[in-house]
């Protein structure tokens, strides 16, 4: 394996400004490395669904022109990323991971992927996904399951397998996630990456194929808290497109981030949320949570246990509200303009509504039929109050107990997910099973807040990643970096080295 | 159901009181659509005027169009609503082809506007015009859909049809849906305050500056309700809802045709469905629509890709300062004002001239001729090319040309038919049709003089008559000298020189 592709963005950033490298020569490296060991869908890490090696090294060529010029566009112009499949790419096809959306190359980008374009970033290609987002394995991709750089018979997380997978196994030094209620944050906790889930409304939806419009957002999948600081303050701000995003700039992140880096929390109040502990909780998650947060205490910070009682509600009020917005959401995916268009067999002229139907039925999967039929009836009519109204006041109560928590506290801790990364097929057939997977991510969405999962150690009981999740009051992310990267220091002095070190080599998985 | 089938209009009043309520779409005329930047312009080439929003292309995401919150504010403001603190939009969830993402994105229980009402004035045959008041439940922002055209059938509805054509320029474009709570207690005036309602919205949109609202191309449409309770028994009944009736003198039909309709159903033991029904233009019947509307279940929720709208109240009392004079009140100064009679006016604004007829007084015409102009004239010619009187090629100034070349004693009233044949046909300003198709009169003295002579010499007892003081008898005088001159001649010339030589 290349040593570049070790390397951190924010390496990457000095050795493109020493001129020690080219884009080119680190895109190639990266090019590489996914075709060493990112496989298919039979076999390797299949974290990609599209790479796109010639658009990446004319972008790097471009790059290394610009730079030759004396015209960087950006402190991260030439350094490579890969983009999760539900955003849109001109000239790259954008699947959501579904069948419906086979081959659809969209005519226009997503603000947050014209903001990495126009900064030189080259595009590497596009990851794999639960389809439309809808998972924690990246089981549910229509076009087969992304594999865990640390046992290839696990998952690697969801709904973003595949951009923590590619950041997890070198194949990409940096990758943009999008969270609904934990798909950037499970995945980093379970590949032993660091994932941020930014306050809603920091970063642009605009062209982010919505799931869950009310609790998606956009986010940057990284090895290290400071590159994902450095691709947050790329991508985030103000976007006219999406009225839902924050009219101020952002900023601050990558100060934090080095500033937390330095391992002061002094007169840092940190609250341990009672709720997110307990049975179902594997032991091991919790020695590792309760070792990183013995290390916040010795780094100056004082720590109290905290209560949220409504997040019991969190999850079933999140399987009301996502499936209610995912079922108008995805009522678009008509066969009408674009994408999978399937006549229905036997039917002689079919009228659009047979089309319309024999094309969803073939194009959408189990588990988005199952979401799509739980949120049309949760909106319909005699049952929108009880069900959709119900889960909206529990969003408002969530809410309250996070404002009631900051009051006393300056940050929020928990594990990021119960357990390690489980087998994959294991709660294939247990829809309920897989969803606990998000208990601890969810309250973060239906508040708004923003959240960072850091890698926390290794599992004693099977040796597999644990996260760390930090989450803020709405527009106060510096603090999960400040917060993140004073963890991360502590941790990596203690394991003498980045976590990922002691991930196996893949050299060969491919085949 | 054939209309031997139905009941008279005075049977079906005999027995029933109608109740209705309408609901009027109004396009507004913004530059861009309602939540993209798309330009709104009537007749492009189709699916030319798209993007991915408009489009509901995945991924892509609405924003409000401020100008077309400012026009549904006014047109809230215009008719006495309450204008909401803070509102939001919601999805209309069903699938149709020609709705790109299979919601509308609309407004439900948070209107911007609500609780108004507008005095209408109602015309009463042979009696006085009558205000009546008519609430307005609410007024509220959506965006209208894009545009089916079903291929292969013989009536261009989707039965029989082979194929089905979509064009989405029209998706997106901002809609102000103004809803009337139930107008009841009308009794057989129903037709007339019905129509009478829509004209004067019309007129308010127009005078607003808001919408063309053109009838004929769907910028201002009308869905009619309609129901009927037995006599005195109060209640409403069951409902239909005929669509897209789509000029004024239909929304009077529409609402006669459903009481006689609704009648012979309810007399004869049966009950009304409660469905859409389809106006006919042509045969001025209604048929059964789609069956399912009010059945359906649109899922309702909150558009979570917006924000709500919150406007100010200082904005608001910004906007209510620019509202325009009330129309009735406008109407009532104006009609003074002109020297109309009550039924002067009334045909006026029944012939939808009202503003024209304005606008060519302030071109300079007297009223008489731009009412004479307008109302004979014009609005002959708009019946036979079967549009609206403000969609005639002919603009008020034209008019106010027209009349201003007939005082001159260029043309004369015969002539200025022709320069409106010319206008209409597109040959150029009032002056260049004058003098392309050679109208002008004769006013040359000499050869009118001459004329005259013949005309004396040949009418040697009429020219006596005259002299003996009958000056009335110039008449047949002047017929000769015109008839003479192939009509290219100024009558009142004609006259003068008549009397000098015989004075």
């Amino acid at each position: 394996m290349s040593d570049l592709t070790r390397r951190t963005a924010a390496q990457l950033v000095d050795a493109l400004a020493t001129g020690e490298v080219t884009s080119v020569e680190l895109t190639q490296a990266h090019l590489d490395r996914i075709a060493a060991v990112d496989g298919t869908a039979d076999a390797g890490i299949h974290a990609f669904l599209h790479v796109d090696a010639e658009g990446a090294l004319a972008q790097a060529a471009a790059s290394d022109e610009r730079r030759a010029a004396g015209r960087v566009a950006h402190a991260l112009d030439g350094v490579p990323i890969a983009v999760k499949d539900v955003l849109t790419t001109t000239g790259l096809p954008t699947t959501c991971g579904s069948k419906i959306l086979e081959g659809w190359v969209p005519p226009y980008d997503a603000t947050v992927v014209a903001r990495v374009k126009a900064a030189g970033l080259p595009i590497l290609g596009k990851t794999n996904m639960d389809e439309f987002a809808m998972g924690s394995s990246t089981e549910h991709s229509a076009y087969g399951p992304t594999r865990n750089p640390w046992d290839l018979d696990r998952i690697p997380g969801g709904s973003g397998g595949g951009s923590a997978a590619a950041v997890a196994s070198f194949q990409a030094p940096l990758a943009l996630g999008t969270d609904t209620g934990g798909s950037i944050r499970q995945p980093g906790a379970v590949t032993g990456t660091v994932g941020v889930k930014p306050t809603y409304g920091g970063v642009s939806r605009y062209g982010l194929v919505a799931l869950a419009n009310s609790l998606d957002q956009v986010g940057p999948v990284t090895r290290t808290v400071l590159d994902s600081a450095l691709l947050h303050e790329l991508v985030g701000g103000h976007d006219p497109l999406d009225s839902t995003s924050i009219d101020r700039p952002v900023g601050g992140l990558v100060e934090a981030a080095r500033q937390g880096a330095t391992g002061d929390l002094t007169g840092l109040k940190v609250g341990i949320i009672s709720e997110l502990a307990g049975d179902g909780w594997q032991p091991g998650v919790m020695t590792r949570f309760a070792e990183s947060v013995a290390l916040l205490e010795q780094a100056g910070a004082e720590v109290v246990e905290v209560s949220c009682p409504s997040f019991v509600h969190a999850m079933a009020a999140y399987y009301l509200i996502l499936p209610a917005e995912a079922s108008s959401n995805l009522a678009k995916f008509d066969a009408m303009r674009y994408g999978l268009r399937v006549l229905p067999e036997g039917v002689d002229a079919p009228s659009a509504e047979q089309v319309m139907r024999a094309s969803r039925d073939v194009g959408f999967g189990d588990e988005v039929k199952r979401r799509i039929i739980i949120g049309t009836y949760a909106l319909s009519s005699g049952y929108y109050d009880a069900y959709y109204g119900q889960a909206q006041k529990v969003r408002t109560l969530i809410s309250r107990d996070f404002a009631a928590a900051y009051e006393k506290v300056d940050v929020l801790v928990s594990p990021t997910a119960p357990t390690t990364a489980f087998r994959l097929g294991e709660k294939l057939d247990d829809p309920l099973a897989m969803y606990l997977n998000d208990l601890a991510t969810i309250p973060a969405n239906l508040a708004g807040v923003p959240g960072i999962s850091v890698p926390a150690g290794l599992a004693d009981e099977d040796g597999l990643p644990v996260g760390f999740q930090v989450l803020a009051p709405a527009l106060a992310d510096d603090r999960v970096y400040r917060v993140g990267a004073a963890l991360e220091a502590l941790l990596e002095e203690k394991w003498g080295g980045a976590l990922l070190t002691q991930a196996p080599e893949l050299d060969g998985a491919a085949r | 159901m054939s209309t031997t089938e139905l009941k008279t209009f005075e049977e079906a009043l005999e027995s029933f009181d109608p109740a209705m309520g309408l609901e009027v779409h109004v396009e507004l005329s913004t530059l861009t659509k309602m939540f993209c930047g798309c330009p709104t312009e009537f007749g492009a080439e189709p699916n030319t005027q798209v993007c991915p929003t408009c489009l509901g292309l995945p991924g892509a995401m609405p924003a409000v169009n401020a100008k077309a919150v400012e026009a549904a504010i006014r047109i809230g403001l215009a008719l006495n609503c309450e204008i909401a603190e803070w509102c939001r939009f919601a999805r209309k969830n069903y699938f149709y082809p020609d709705m790109p993402k299979n919601f509308q994105t609309s407004q439900y229980d948070e209107p911007i506007a609500f609780e108004g009402y507008m005095d209408v004035t109602v015309p009463v045959e042979g009696g006085e015009d009558e205000i009546v008041r008519v609430a307005i439940e609410r007024a509220h922002m959506e965006e209208d859909t894009g545009k089916s055209l079903h291929v292969g059938g013989a009536t261009g509805r989707i039965h029989g049809a082979d194929h089905s054509l979509v064009d989405y320029n029209r998706a997106g474009i901002p809609l102000i849906e103004i809803v009337t709570k139930p107008i009841t207690g009308m009794g057989e005036k129903a037709p007339a305050v019905a129509r009478a309602y829509v004209a004067q919205l019309r007129e308010l949109i127009i005078a607003l500056g808001v919408s063309d609202a053109r009838m004929d191309q769907g910028s201002i449409r009308a869905d009619v309700n309609l129901s009927l309770a037995p006599k005195g028994a109060g209640g409403l009944g069951t409902r239909s809802e005929t669509k897209n009736v789509n000029s004024l003198r239909s929304v009077e039909r529409a609402v006669r045709y459903e009481m006689q309709r609704h009648a012979a159903l309810l007399s004869s033991g049966g009950s009304v469905l409660q469905e859409t029904r389809h106006w006919h233009e042509d045969t001025g019947i209604t048929t059964s629509g789609r069956e399912k509307s009010d059945a359906e279940d649109y899922r309702y929720f909150p558009e979570p890709d917006l924000v709500p709208v919150a406007p100010s109240r200082e904005w608001v009392e910004e906007l209510r300062a620019t509202l325009p004079e009330n129309p009735t009140v406008k109407r009532a100064r104006l009609q003074a004002e002109w020297g109309f009679s009550d039924l002067e006016m009334r045909d006026t604004v029944g012939a939808g001239a009202f503003g024209l007829v304005e606008q060519t007084i302030a071109a300079g015409a007297t009223p008489t001729a731009a009412r004479k102009w307008w109302l004979s004239e014009l609005a002959r010619r708009a019946n036979e090319a079967g549009v609206e009187i403000t969609a005639l090629a002919v603009t008020p100034a034209e008019v106010a040309a027209v009349q201003g070349l007939v005082d001159a004693g260029t043309i004369n009233d015969k002539m200025a038919r022709q320069v409106f044949d010319g206008l209409l046909a597109g040959e150029g300003t009032p002056e260049e049709i004058v003098a392309s198709r050679g109208l002008a009169l004769v006013s040359d003295d000499g050869a009118l003089g001459a004329a005259v002579d013949n005309a004396i010499a040949a009418n040697p007892d009429v020219a006596q008559k005259i002299r003996d003081g009958k000056v009335a008898a110039a008449g047949a005088l002047i017929g000769s000298v015109m008839k003479e001159m192939r009509g290219q001649a100024d009558a009142g010339r004609v006259r003068e020189l008549i009397l000098e030589k015989l004075a």
